[in-house]
């Protein structure tokens, strides 16, 4: 076991900045493009679900 | 023809990769998940403090598992490319462009961790060296094959010439790769050689549970971005209306 507490945890033996800084900004971008993905995929039924219906009608 | 020819065709048709990439996409994200928990319990409570560099090291277990998959992805898009190129398989040309954005984040978290690592080490965010500016090149790369995708309307002739630029842009890997031995750099040789690791077994243990980890992320990640790039490509035929009016 490497911390005493979870202060120690936090302060990376003086690197919080850094080593913080780096996990951080790659967990919130990861974050970020599966949510963007994901929405992505859900406009792109919604859209051409719409567009379907629509061609449909015409049809008719 | 044989029997394995009939299937790789048939695993290339969008109709049929499709639904697969559908089911498949739980299973990788389950084991990104499991991954990403056991890499980090690894790296910040089994791997020990380093004797020269302390905690501040620990950026390694995203640094270096975010370079290798920054590279790794660029040479799975090219040869997506190329065979897109080669056989004009109308998914090969989809995969490359689903591929591109998670290599470029990649490139860039990589860059990122790697000035966040570089300024308290060597007292610099960034210095003009071999292995740095190749892999500034490689995010240049992915962006202009993602430009150039963008910036040509008919998608046929988009393919082509973006393809050829991720081809050429290959030539750019193994000089990331091979920088720290070709040039005098200040970046650290590389950790893991074909004679054996400088590194602890629990650091190590860490960084390929990290990596594998970024590997199965990229996978589910990329597996959805395929889906909407086969749902717009093919969204006049048959079976993409069949499959909407199943999900609506």
């Amino acid at each position: 076991m490497n911390w005493g507490s979870a202060g120690e945890f936090f302060a990376m033996g003086g690197y919080a900045f850094y080593v913080w800084g780096s996990f951080g900004v790659t967990a919130l971008f990861l974050l970020v493009e599966v949510i963007m993905v994901v929405h992505r995929k859900r406009t792109i039924v919604q859209r051409l679900g719409r567009r379907m219906r629509m061609q449909a009608e015409v049809k008719q | 023809m044989a029997v394995g020819q009939i299937n790789w065709f048939k695993f290339s048709s969008p109709a049929t990769f499709y639904p697969l990439a559908g089911k498949l996409i739980p299973y990788f994200t389950a084991l990104a998940v499991v991954l990403t928990v056991v890499g980090l319990y690894l790296g910040f409570f089994v791997a020990p403090t380093d004797y020269k560099q302390g905690e501040g090291y620990r950026i390694i277990f995203i640094h270096v598992p975010a370079a290798w998959m920054s590279m790794l992805i660029y040479i799975v898009m090219a040869a997506y490319a190329g065979m897109g190129l080669v056989f004009n398989t109308r998914l090969s040309s989809l995969m490359a462009s689903a591929l591109a954005p998670t290599g470029a984040l990649f490139t860039f978290l990589a860059l990122w961790t790697g000035a966040l690592w570089g300024k308290p080490m060597w007292g610099a965010w960034w210095v003009w060296d071999a292995r740095l500016t190749s892999e500034l090149i490689l995010l240049f790369l992915y962006i202009g094959f993602m430009s150039l995708k963008a910036a040509i309307d008919d998608p046929r002739r988009a393919a082509p010439a973006s393809g050829l630029l991720a081809i050429i842009g290959v030539i750019n890997v193994p000089i990331i790769y091979k920088s720290v031995e070709w040039w005098n750099t200040l970046h650290q040789g590389a950790t893991i050689k074909s004679s054996g690791t400088s590194m602890e077994t629990t650091m190590l243990t860490a960084m390929l549970v990290m990596t594998f980890a970024m590997w199965m992320y990229t996978v589910a990640v990329v597996l959805t971005r395929v889906r909407c790039e086969i749902l717009e490509a093919e969204r006049d035929t048959e079976w993409v209306a069949a499959e909407l009016s199943k999900s609506s």
